[in-house]
């Protein structure tokens, strides 16, 4: 690890205020991934900003027909969380599958998806719930929220504050670990809201993406057998030596039908 | 005797307290005053001239205390790390030894070989300061295609090995098995790779060392299995320090599987520089360095052929192996691929014509050597998957073919045509038991109604066999190994009569200090709680040789036993002496001295006592003191057998394989305690499953990187893999050891990839898969589906 400033702002002002325009320093809300990538020392912040004093920034609320879910909810909490489990229970699932123990009582919904590794979790089910990510400068819609491998349409001196999550008629994710590190091969989360049908991938891609022509069959026939015989093309999926990019195309198929049968019982 | 904590009593572990405690201590927890950090320098190329290596910037670095590289040591005459086993090629000619310089000089051969040691005063600084040297390589083209490693015009590794072969090596005579082939009504033929593992044990290497300037004495703490053999290599071959100017110790080690065998270059470099440095070092590995720089283990490209009658009765086995020994020859590698593998490929059967060639290949990998069953592990499954194979081609019950093939009972001691000797056994009632365990009758009905859920179920069967207990010192030494293979203890009671059992065995999770002192406890009467078991430090045990190859309970533990006969003969002495008796009248039971026929008796502790505090005492025939040391050469390896047998399930739309059932029932002769016996065999299959399902070091083809290093990509065998495992024994004690034991550590391993891989082989054949290679990992056996259906469509 090489040095650092490190801070523990108390309020989002503060945190903000040590952000904006350096871009050398780095927010830290669980710290499961920005720990490891300092202690192999592949990045090197000046100043490293720990959220973990802004209480205000966790925790779940329901309002209306929307969970919101502040940005330093840790992954353990969401999986137990009685109103998560009440309104959207494939997320509480899907939480209580990140990592391990540990990881789970440490990492936040904000430091992974703003994290946006194309193998997590969370953010397969922001696209397919078709949640909105809120910032202190504002708010994105997911679809316009992940640009691609690592990236996200986070600016200068912005944090995620929280992500809201419409109810879900439907829902379910299947994930497919990876054998060694058990984050996501290939994750489908398949959701049917208020906006329509969503199937969203992670893992396979390098970022999240949809599988528009399961979301149309889904619409008209929302069973496994509509979409049996979409095939999801290889080209442009990750490929390594857990998976090819052929494989991950295939399990997007399997995955996805899997989820469609979870979410129908 | 026998009692709760006797011979046969699953009797917790008495160390298990101080490692569930966190009050175990290891080498990185030692406190040296004044300590400096090392921090190794790696090469990132597989192959590469090293141009200049630039350390005048990173000498300037902050906290910098020296810095070290190749060319230091030549100036400084320093040795090259040895391989202590020459092997003898097909013509009689020893094998092509390279050398193996401690940092590379001119030349890097594998991505982690050490380039520079940095020693700071803290570790953030010596790795600060090794990112400030520069080196300029110039990247060469690497071999790393273990298959086309003697391709012509393959990257040259050595120019002491030309055509990066080390030796081309042969057991059994060619012709012989060649005309038996002629003969045969049926031919099995195979091509198969042992995957390349990563040991990864808990705890991570690590040495410190101190020089004492005022008596010139060095004192090296290593994470080693042997730190007797590490202190010979290190005086003997490498520094030249004498050896008794020279301590190793090594304390509290956290699992080596194999991996803390040898003598490696950063153990070596922390103990040459603490002298000049003047002040005491220390190193422990981090994860990555581990994965990159441990020596590996198997990584055979096999070609295999089985020739059978019509009856299905084994004529000859054929194989040709390719071996690789990675970049340098470490410690024992040469032995690994011959001695300890190619004479195994008997197993349990009456095959009466043998013949191995084995090629070694030299690659820009990181050095293989023995890991947790060295050998075994492959010859195990080349004739355990051939004989599965041939059954099937056969139409015939796997089980029934190998019954079929044992070696009788009445056949031992039973000569093989490759080398060995087996001293005992009885494989019959083992697969029966075996088969009853695991319900194999109703097998086909479990296959149907997985079927019903769309799963395909396989049943598979391991019988392995294995020569541990190293071992008779003159065999070894006539097979070219460069040590002897006994065995030292020493039992030195104290004068208010608790004992010290001193072994030259080393215990880094096997639990040493329990079994070994149930046996004293149960030969000598001795309260568990009086005896401690102490291993690992060179300047208070006797010469030994450490742990490996499940020899400690075998070996160590007969001279443990050789050395309690002694205390009882001396015992008796003082105890006749103190009754007025005659020795010959003298007996010992439950830890008293008893005059035959009278109710005179002396407890060992008066013995001992009277021993220290020699007042009324025969002192004209012996002398005080109560402390024996023995030695223990064996006559013979011992022999453990088993079958395992495994069931799997597979999803065919993802390619998982789920082990649902795994039974596996040994010999492992007399048994002192089951539940550390038991734990041993659950390690072993894990890390024999570990293999067959997920498990593989995966180099680039190209680049030589290790795609596979770190546990991120690396697949671990994790708890949540496994069902509850069903074990058994039958017992066939050994005839040559005092206590009739065979050894335990590695048999899980060396028997558990067969079984696996052969219920994979069952559960696809009826979907068309011929053959799926190790690891059958998801995407594997997934592919291996899409090729039958491939070719079935053809
Ligand atoms: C062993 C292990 C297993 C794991 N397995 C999985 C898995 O199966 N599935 C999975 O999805 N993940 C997995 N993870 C990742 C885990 O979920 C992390 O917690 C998560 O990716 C990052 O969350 P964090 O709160 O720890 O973020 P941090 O590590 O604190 O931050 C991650 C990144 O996000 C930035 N950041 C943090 N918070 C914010 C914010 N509020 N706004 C803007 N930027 C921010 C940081 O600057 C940093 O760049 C695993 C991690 C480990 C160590």
């Amino acid at each position: 690890m090489y040095d650092f400033a490190y801070h523990r702002p108390k309020s989002v002002a503060d945190a903000i205020a040590l952000l904006k325009g350096n871009e050398e320093a780095r927010p830290m809300s669980g710290g499961m991934t920005l720990i490891p990538t300092l202690k192999q020392r592949l990045a090197r912040p000046s100043d490293v900003v720990d959220l973990g004093g802004l209480k205000e920034l966790a925790g779940v609320k329901v309002e209306g027909d929307t969970l919101v879910i502040g940005g330093m909810t840790k992954h353990g909490d969401v999986a137990t969380s009685a109103d998560v489990k009440k309104v959207i229970p494939a997320l509480a699932d899907l939480a209580g599958h990140i990592g391990d123990p540990q990881v789970r009582n440490r990492g936040t919904m904000g430091g992974s998806v703003a994290n946006n590794d194309p193998a997590a979790d969370y953010p397969a089910a922001v696209v397919a719930l078709n949640a909105t990510v809120i910032t202190n400068t504002g708010k994105h819609t997911a679809d316009a929220f992940f640009k691609g491998l690592f990236e996200t349409a986070l600016g200068d001196g912005e944090i995620i504050t929280a992500i809201s999550f419409p109810k879900a008629e439907k829902a379910a994710y299947m994930k497919f670990p990876n054998p060694a590190s058990r984050y996501a091969m290939v994750g489908v989360f398949v959701a049917k809201t208020a906006s329509g049908v969503r199937v969203a991938v992670t893992g396979a891609g390098p970022s999240v993406f949809r599988v528009k022509a399961m979301e149309e069959a889904l619409s008209k026939n929302f069973s496994s057998d509509a979409i049996k015989d979409i095939k999801v093309p290889a080209d442009g999926l990750n490929s390594d030596i857990h998976g090819s990019a052929e494989y991950r195309a295939h399990l997007v198929g399997v995955m996805a039908r899997r989820a469609v049968d979870k979410a129908s019982k | 005797m026998t009692s709760a904590t006797g011979i046969g009593a699953r009797v917790l572990r008495t160390e298990d307290k101080r490692f569930l405690t966190g009050t175990g201590r290891y080498v990185d927890d030692l406190p040296l005053a004044r300590a400096t950090y090392a921090y190794f320098l790696r090469s990132p190329h597989a192959h590469a001239k090293i141009k200049s290596i630039d350390i005048s910037a990173a000498e300037k670095s902050p906290g910098v205390v020296n810095i070290f590289t190749g060319k230091d040591l030549v100036d400084a005459k320093v040795g090259g790390l040895i391989c202590g086993w020459v092997v003898k090629d097909k013509h009689g000619e020893p094998h092509k030894a390279p050398p193996h310089p401690v940092m590379a000089v001119d030349t890097v051969r594998y991505v982690g070989d050490t380039v520079a040691m940095v020693v700071a005063n803290s570790y953030d600084e010596a790795r600060d300061a090794a990112e400030a040297i520069k080196v300029d390589y110039e990247v060469l083209p690497a071999n790393i295609d273990l298959a086309k490693a003697f391709d012509k015009g393959a990257p040259q590794v050595h120019p002491e090995a030309p055509g990066n072969l080390i030796y081309d090596w042969e057991i059994g005579v060619k012709a012989d098995v060649e005309a038996a082939f002629a003969k045969a009504a049926h031919v099995t033929k195979m091509d198969i790779v042992n995957n390349r593992l990563i040991p990864n044990a808990m705890e991570p290497r690590a040495a410190a060392a101190e020089y004492d300037k005022g008596t010139g004495n060095y004192t090296l703490w290593s994470t080693s299995q042997n730190p007797h053999v590490l202190r010979l290599i290190l005086s003997a071959f490498v520094l030249g320090i004498p050896e008794h100017k020279l301590r190793v110790i090594a304390p509290d080690v956290g699992g080596g599987f194999g991996s803390k065998i040898f003598c490696y270059a950063d153990e070596t470099m922390v103990c040459w520089a603490a002298s000049r440095v003047g002040r005491p070092i220390k190193w422990t590995a981090e994860r990555s360095e581990s994965f990159q720089t441990d020596c590996h283990g198997r990584d055979h490209v096999t070609h295999a052929e089985l020739a059978l009658d019509k009856e299905g009765k084994f004529l000859a086995l054929k194989v040709e192996t390719i071996a690789n020994m990675g970049a340098y020859l470490s410690t024992f590698s040469t032995a690994v691929p011959t001695y300890l593998y190619a004479t195994l490929l008997a197993g349990q059967y009456t095959t009466p014509l043998i013949y191995a060639n084995v090629k070694a290949a030299v690659t820009h990998t990181a050095p293989v050597d023995a890991y947790r069953g060295a050998g075994r592990p492959e010859a195990t499954f080349v004739i355990e998957t051939i004989v599965s194979k041939a059954a099937a081609e056969l139409k015939m019950d796997p089980a029934e073919l190998r019954r079929k093939n044992f070696i009788p009972s009445t056949a031992f001691p039973y000569q093989t045509p490759v080398a060995l000797q087996y001293d005992s056994g009885n494989y019959p009632p083992i697969i029966d038991e075996a088969m009853k365990i695991a319900d194999y009758p109703g097998f086909e009905a479990r296959r149907a109604e997985a079927k019903a859920r769309g799963k395909l179920r396989g049943i598979g069967f391991s019988s392995y066999i294995e020569a541990c207990g190293l071992a008779p010192s003159q065999v070894i030494g006539q097979l070219g190994g460069g040590v002897g293979q006994w065995e030292s203890a020493q039992i030195k009671f104290n004068p208010t009569g608790n004992v010290q059992v001193i072994t030259g065995s080393h215990s880094h999770g096997q639990g040493h200090e329990t079994t070994f002192a149930q046996l004293v406890h149960d030969r000598l009467g001795v309260p568990m709680d009086q005896i401690e078991v102490v291993h690992g430090d060179t300047s208070t045990t006797p010469f030994g040789m450490g742990t490996y190859g499940s020899r400690s309970l075998a070996v160590g533990g007969s001279a443990i036993m050789k050395a309690t006969d002694k205390i009882i003969a001396k015992g008796k002495k003082i105890a006749a002496h103190l009754m007025e008796a005659d020795v010959a009248d003298v007996v010992f039971e439950n830890g008293t001295f008893k005059v035959a026929g009278t109710d005179k008796n002396v407890p060992l502790a008066q013995a001992v006592f009277a021993a220290y505090v020699p007042h009324n005492y025969p002192l004209a025939e012996i002398e005080p003191g109560m402390d024996e040391n023995a030695f223990y050469d064996p006559a013979n390896f011992v022999y453990p057998a088993g079958t395992q047998i495994c069931e799997v399930e597979i999803d065919p739309d993802t390619g998982i394989v789920e082990v649902i059932a795994h039974t596996a029932v040994d010999d492992f002769g007399n048994i002192i305690n089951p539940m550390i016996v038991e734990g041993q065999v659950h390690g072993g299959i894990v890390q024999g499953v570990g293999q067959a399902l997920f498990e593989g070091a995966v180099y680039d083809k190209q680049t030589g990187q290790l795609l596979s290093g770190s546990f991120m990509d690396y697949t671990m065998p994790r708890a949540d893999n496994f069902p509850s495992f069903k074990l058994g024994y039958k017992v066939t004690p050994c005839p040559h050891n005092p206590l009739g034991v065979k050894g335990c550590g590695e048999a899980g391993a060396i028997a558990a990839p067969a079984a696996v891989m052969n219920a994979v082989h069952n559960a696809l054949a009826p979907i068309g898969v011929k053959h799926v290679e190790m690891p059958a990992t998801p995407l594997n056996v997934w592919q291996s589906i899409q090729g039958a259906q491939r070719a079935a469509a053809e």
